[in-house]
């Protein structure tokens, strides 16, 4: 199925490749870059590129391009997937340890994804809830669509052969899943129940989406005027972020980005609090908040110096924004008990709930 | 997909090296070796030759390491190739894995030298650890040098019948790699594949067929026996296996069964209206009711739960598998996994919008309610936004349309121009498909011509110019504003629109249309070839409707356009003159010029650019490219009337004879004949004793064939020697097996004995690599020591193999007998008929997928008969009024793999209730596990309820002591298990069980003589009382006299193989054969009484 593999960095070497059949030469790579080329940006580069002999198939992650050479038809999200099973594999192998002084070494075991003999002193489990809300707001301020997805992902350091159950307070919330392979479909679908014998170390168990129906509840607003005036090259530029339905918790870790229109040159800005880049080559602006304190809302004001002679931008940058709530789930999604068969010991469990900004946008 | 299998490690154990290199290249003063300097090259490759040679292993293995990482970069290191293949005999493993890495890059150019390593993996592809064997093949097949094929070939014939699963599924990559470099070895791969294909382990499943579709896409026929354990092995075989096994079979099916659309409709509509007579005409034609065939059914359900699958490819592989085979109504169900799928990477998002915009266009229910997934974000990637858009416009309907507009009109405004651009296009489509909207789209687009951007005015433009045509009428005004905006518009296909429309509508603009050719006139040099031969049309149009004013104006164009650099602008000149003006050389054409130019156009279809590609299977290559890609398989439209739906029948109960039966019925008379001649004419062949390697090879494709194939090849070539020493073998043979060994010198015998049961052990226990790995090593050094010895145990080896193959021969000969007789009266096989029927599809792929990782061919099934005995847990009178019992019901791995599960009755005898009843403190032997029931919290007087627990009893009939408890009080009660129920059940063929009985002689095997009851010899009352006494699987037999039963032990999943052989004179030998001895002696002891009891 994949040829071959080379690996591109951002400065367009081929850093590394690997062969499963016979040698690709490199040259092959030429009509990515003539694709890389014709897009403006990394981003904008196709993931299938035909050849006259090969077909391209990439990945871009990391500011690396991955790209896989195919001969002959195959389902392009089966090298596309692939590709990122080798990045994430990459990353989970770089990152972690000390490269270059153990190669791994291949296992088989009963359970495909738990290799055997598997011993710790300290027996734990954790499992971090998290939700990540994807929202459009228009200039309005009211909701065009705002949509929760969850993923649980786990921490499990156990020794032995752990069988864990998982169960929810309110499993109905969730409306569309898909699992890690060591969830057991069957019970899953006959009693809402986690039950799965875990990968050992960090892996995702189980990604979600909250259903439809239920109204998702926005956790900040903006308050937005930006405006562009055609006679001067002068525009003015204020927002306020709020919080609105945080069930209490204090929401932190906001970050307001927003690309300006190309016509902006400058802008001369104020924030009460936190503080923020405008990059006049990029025309992107991060303002940096921190927490929002609801007595004292965090603000940004001042003025937009717009390139003389040109007409005023046509639309009003979108804002958007990320930020954390630790200890919720927005969806009220509440594991009810975690379980351990199979081995003797008592674990350590832990259960951590977060809820995080997914693509959150506010259009002026 | 080649070499997925071990690709993460084999990836990480490529990558480790190269990082170690990056991450210290100031260490190594010849790091920057991107200077390529010659001298410094060698230098460098001189020293790690050193390294290469030192004696110590860490060396050796800093120079490999760097060694790959150049292979990584691109550098070529081939000059180190003799350094490097002396260290293929390492016995450090990881050297050996750097060297195979090594190899695998350079063995294709240099190919003599290469060679030399061969006889190295041949040596591996024997080791006694499966990772060895598997990934000498992996590399031997890796090493594309021609010589080999005929070593290849044979490896892999080898390897296919491995006992471990994962060498197997080896086998399968392998035989991709073999083809690709030799395409003529294609037969006998194809029966390699036919092999492997009736493998029933999840390993092998997914890398067979992904040989199948390599190879032999086109053999369908043998995919049908399989097709059910595929559909049914498809949840826990490992997700790229299941991509590549879901495409295949939605081509499967496409052949197989008829359409699930529209037929059922046509029917009902007519239901009402026509009389019964024309009614019963009707479904004749129209196929009457459609029923959707089982098999149909089987493929959809087992499919099903994929969706919820991680992996993004096995998602769209059911997807389009729904898409392509279910009934319309059902398909909705993937549009929830499809929609989830948008939330992942840049490319993942790309590849299924492709797909969605696709299936949108077909059925826009499916997406209608996820419209707003399909909102566009201000971060999209630009390829990105346009499918969402694309997918937005194919939704749109009347209901919907305000919303959508809305949307658009904030996407007009984006700072993307590009997308802004193709915003409007969109709209465009909206409102000549929606006709309540045209004139808001209409009036919107006239706004955007007033827009600062000029790709917004150009887009409108041209679109706002496909609107017109559409409805002419009274549109003057637009056209007049349009006029205007020549004056300022640049951009190439906007002016020529703007022009084509004053053309055609010219009369409509009586003052304006010449006023326009007059300006263009003056620029008509500078403009593009697309704006000229507007101009030129203009003209020409103005000429035949307005002579008067123009004439001269349309000379001086077509004057400037006789002389033009285009090609192409000076032909069209020169046909439009020849057209319009008069002159004596025109001929009848020029009377008709202005129909030509001012006919009535058709309007044009806006229309989706994804309209067409639905004629390629959905979540393919090609349908990405919208071209056929190489190497695209289509997929094939239903067939009018299904295939025989027979041919998916396999032999599931454990007698041949009702397989024979199903068969005789449906096929004709032929296959049996020709097993018939077959099997006779191999036993003539099987007697020889000359040992050629390529004889065995046939030997092993016959055997093939007897399983069921009716497939004819080369197979005859093999040339058969008999001998009188054979034959006295053969005779042996049917007359007493037990003797078999006699012939072989004892030493021999039992060093393979020896042999088999180590290989036993390693894959039984695969995890343990340090005590396999010492193995290897010994047994390494012995055949280095003396290859003729290696040679000769290698064709004793064989030897044994046609012992086996002839052990086959008898059996075989019966099942066709009675194959005539089973066509006139079909024996009926009450007890174990398969009890997958009970069960539901999936859960039995669930257990079968638990066991098959630790054992090939062997797989466990349900519970043959339920024991009705019940023992007693506490006595009433001791439990103060509370009772208990419990009973083994047999039902497998229910809580986890090694638990027996026990169903324990806990009945109240007192007048009051009785609260809180769970189990206390445990006082387990070593090792020993319990998993508890859940407590119950109340026990009404007179109640009873029963609760199930788990055991692991470690396979000892040692006892389970534990507190029963209660809210005020705990008693101490035992169970200690009947050795009987220590079982699974497994289902394996009669080859395989003896086979595996064959490995476990000696020690392993236990044996009585007992008597027998005369009414107890009967087949139905054996297996009852067999099957009652322990928890045993039924294998099927050949041979009446001998019954067969197969389990493995519940905790560490060894064999444990009864065989009750029955003598004259009313005696029967029982033979246990298992590694656990002790079990077997026990199981022996029990099972005696029970055959002989009246």
């Amino acid at each position: 199925m994949i040829h071959s593999l080379f690996l591109i960095n951002a400065s367009g070497d081929i850093f590394l490749e690997k062969h499963w059949k016979s040698v690709v030469s490199r040259s092959v790579c030429d009509y990515f870059f003539e694709a890389q080329e014709r897009a403006s940006e990394a981003e904008n580069v196709p993931p299938v590129i035909p050849t006259p002999h090969h077909y391209l198939l990439s990945v871009y992650r990391h500011k690396i391009f991955f790209v896989a050479v195919i001969q002959s038809e195959v389902p392009p999200l089966f090298v596309i997937e692939f590709l990122h099973r080798v990045v994430d594999t990459f990353q989970d192998y770089f990152g972690s340890t000390n490269v270059g002084d153990q190669l791994p070494t291949g296992q088989l075991s009963v359970v495909p994804w738990r290799r055997t003999g598997v011993k710790y002193t300290n027996n734990e489990a954790y499992f971090d809830v998290i939700e990540e809300i994807d929202a459009i707001i228009d200039k309005s301020g009211s909701t065009i669509t705002a949509e929760i997805q969850g993923v649980i992902d786990a921490c499990v350091k156990l020794t032995g052969m752990p069988d864990l159950t998982l169960s929810f307070m309110n499993p109905r919330l969730l409306d569309d899943v898909s699992f890690h392979p060591c969830v057991r479909f069957k019970r899953w679908e006959s009693e809402r129940i986690l039950s799965f014998i875990p990968p050992d170390g960090n892996f995702r168990l189980l990604s979600y989406h909250v259903s439809a129906q239920n109204l998702v509840a926005i956790p900040v607003y903006v308050k937005h005027n930006i405006s562009f005036r055609d006679s001067s090259s002068l525009g003015r530029f204020e927002i306020t972020v709020g919080p609105k339905q945080t069930m209490g918790k204090t929401v932190e870790g906001v970050m307001v980005t927003s690309q300006m229109p190309k016509g902006v040159l400058n802008m001369t800005l104020t924030p009460s609090q936190g503080t923020h880049i405008f990059d006049p080559v990029t025309k992107l602006l991060s303002w940096d908040v921190g927490k929002i304190n609801p007595q004292k809302l965090p603000s940004l004001k001042g003025n937009v110096s717009l390139q003389a002679g040109t007409s005023k931008p046509d639309e009003n940058p979108t804002i958007n924004l990320q930020f954390k709530i630790q200890q919720l789930a927005i969806s009220g999604l509440k594991v009810n008990r975690l379980d351990m068969y199979g081995e003797k010991y008592k674990p350590f469990k832990g259960i951590k709930y977060m809820t995080k900004a997914g693509k959150f946008q506010v259009r002026t | 997909m080649s070499g997925n299998g071990l690709s993460y490690s084999e990836q990480g154990g490529e990558a480790a090296p190269e990082v170690a290199q990056e991450a210290a290249p100031s260490t190594t003063p010849s790091a920057p070796a991107a200077f390529g300097l010659f001298s410094s090259d060698t230098k460098k490759n001189e020293d790690l030759k050193q390294m290469l040679e030192s004696s110590k292993d860490s060396a050796k293995l800093d120079a490999m390491k760097r060694i790959v990482g150049m292979i990584a970069k691109g550098k070529n290191a081939s000059e180190l190739f003799p350094a490097v293949v002396k260290n293929v005999a390492s016995k450090n493993i990881e050297i050996k894995k750097l060297v195979y890495v090594y190899l695998m890059r350079y063995a294709e150019e240099q190919q003599d030298l290469a060679l030399l390593s061969i006889s190295t993996f041949q040596r591996a592809l024997k080791d006694p650890n499966q990772l060895i064997r598997a990934s000498a093949l992996r590399v031997l097949s890796s090493i594309r040098v021609p010589i080999i094929v005929p070593i290849m070939m044979l490896a892999i014939k080898e390897a296919s019948s491995d006992l471990s699963p994962y060498v197997r599924k080896n086998a399968a990559h392998a035989i991709q790699k073999l083809y690709s470099l030799d395409p003529e070895q294609k037969e006998m791969l194809i029966e390699v594949i036919e092999k492997l294909l009736k493998d029933r382990s999840t390993l092998v499943a997914g890398s067979v067929v992904m040989a199948f579709e390599e190879v032999c896409p086109d053999r369908i026929d043998l995919i049908h026996k399989n097709y059910r354990k595929l559909c049914n092995l498809l949840v826990d075989v490992e997700e790229w296996g299941q991509v590549v096994i879901i495409h295949m079979l939605t081509r499967y099916a496409r052949t197989q069964f008829v359409s699930p659309w529209k037929a059922g409709e046509e029917y009902s509509e007519n239901n009402f209206y026509e009389s019964d007579e024309e009614q019963k005409e009707k479904d004749r034609k129209v196929k009457a009711t459609y029923i959707m065939d089982p098999d149909h059914r089987l493929l959809l359900r087992n499919t099903k739960p994929l969706l919820q699958s991680r992996n993004a490819a096995v998602v769209m592989a059911v997807a389009q598998l729904y898409w392509h085979l279910a009934p319309k109504s059902e398909a909705g169900i993937v549009s929830k996994s499809l929609v989830r799928l948008l939330r992942s990477n840049r490319e993942v998002q790309y590849i299924v919008l492709q797909n969605i915009a696709t299936m949108s266009i077909q059925r826009k229910g499916m997406f209608e309610p996820y419209l707003k997934s399909f909102y566009v974000r201000s971060t999209d990637p630009t390829m990105i936004k346009t499918l969402k858009l694309e997918i937005l416009t194919n939704l749109a309907n009347e209901a919907n349309i305000s919303t959508l507009l809305r949307e658009f009109q904030t996407y007009v405004k984006s700072q993307d121009k590009q997308f802004a651009a193709a915003t409007i296009q969109a709209i465009g489509r909206c409102a000549t498909n929606i006709t309540e909207v045209t004139d808001t789209c209409l009036n919107g687009l006239v706004c955007l011509l007033s827009n600062r951007d000029e790709i917004v005015v150009a887009e409108s433009v041209v679109v706002i110019k496909k609107l017109l045509q559409t409805q002419p009428a009274h549109h003057g005004e637009i056209i007049k504003h349009m006029a205007k905006l020549l004056d300022n518009i640049t951009v190439p296909v906007a002016r020529a629109s703007i022009l084509w429309l004053i053309g055609e509508y010219c009369e409509r603009v009586p003052k304006i249309a010449p006023d326009v050719l007059r300006k263009t006139a003056k620029s008509f040099t500078n403009e593009d070839d697309l704006v000229k031969l507007q101009i030129l049309n203009l003209g020409a149009k103005l000429y035949l409707t307005n002579s008067k004013q123009t004439k001269l104006l349309t000379q001086y164009v077509l004057n400037l356009g006789k002389y033009d650099q285009s090609y192409d602008i000076r032909d069209r000149t020169r046909f439009i003159r020849q057209l319009i003006v008069p002159n004596e050389k025109s001929g009848a054409l020029s009377k008709y010029a202005k129909k030509i130019f001012l006919a009535q156009k058709p309007a044009p279809l806006l229309e989706s650019p994804f309209k067409d590609r639905d004629h390629f299977q959905l979540g393919t290559l090609s349908h990405t490219l919208n071209s056929r890609a190489t190497g695209y398989l289509e997929l094939s439209d239903w067939p009018e009337v299904a295939p025989d739906p027979s041919v998916r029948n396999v032999e599931v109960a454990e007698s041949p004879k009702e397989w024979t039966g199903i068969l005789g019925k449906t096929k004709k008379e032929k296959p049996a004949e020709k097993f018939y001649s077959e099997s006779e004419e191999e036993e003539d062949e099987s007697a020889s004793t000359s040992a050629s390697e390529s004889e065995s090879g046939s030997e092993s494709e016959k055997e093939d064939k007897e399983e069921g194939s009716s497939d004819e090849s080369s197979g005859s070539s093999s040339s058969s020697g008999e001998s009188s020493d054979s034959e006295s073998d053969n005779k042996e043979n049917t007359a007493k097996k037990t003797s078999r060994a006699a012939d072989e010198s004892d030493s021999e015998d039992i060093k393979k004995k020896a042999k088999a049961i180590s290989r036993k052990r390693s894959t039984s226990s695969s995890s343990d690599t340090e005590s396999t790995s010492s193995e290897e090593s010994s047994s390494d050094s012995k055949s280095e020591s003396d290859s003729k010895s290696d040679s000769e145990s290698g064709k004793s080896r064989k030897e044994k193999e046609q012992k086996t193959i002839q052990d086959r021969k008898a059996p075989n000969k019966q099942d066709v007998f009675l194959l005539d007789l089973d066509d006139f009266c079909p024996v009926p096989t009450p007890v174990a008929v398969p009890t997958a029927a009970v069960l539901s599809p999936s859960l039995t792929a669930d257990l079968e997928g638990l066991s098959l990782l630790s054992s090939s061919v062997i797989d466990v099934t349900t519970q043959v008969s339920v024991p009705t005995k019940t023992h007693e847990l506490l006595h009433r009178m001791s439990g103060k009024g509370l009772a208990a019992h419990y009973h083994f019901s047999r039902q497998p791995g229910i809580f986890g793999d090694c638990m027996v599960s026990v169903q324990v009755t806990v009945t109240n005898t007192t007048d009051q209730k009785i609260e809180n009843i769970h189990i206390g403190e445990k006082k387990l032997p070593p090792g020993m596990r319990m998993h508890e029931f859940n407590p119950i919290e109340c026990l009404e007087p007179a109640g009873s309820i029963t609760v199930s627990m788990g055991i692991d009893f470690c396979d000892s009939t040692q006892t389970a002591s534990f507190q029963l408890c209660t809210k005020d009080d705990h008693f101490s009660v035992n169970i200690q298990p009947p050795v009987g129920e220590l079982l699974l059940p497994v289902t394996m063929s009669e080859k395989d069980f003896k086979k595996e009985q064959g490995m476990l002689t000696g020690m392993n095997e236990t044996s009585a003589t007992i008597a027998v009851a005369p009414q107890n010899s009967t087949r139905l009352v054996i297996i009852e009382r067999v099957v009652k006494a322990a928890n045993l699987g039924i294998v099927p037999s050949g041979q009446d006299n001998i019954h067969r039963f197969a389990a493995k032990t519940v905790h560490s999943g060894s064999l444990m193989l009864v065989t009750v052989e029955l003598k004259e004179s009313s005696t029967a030998q029982l033979i246990i054969n298992t590694e656990k001895t002790v079990i077997g002696s026990v199981l022996l002891r029990e099972l005696k009484p029970v055959l002989s009891q009246g």
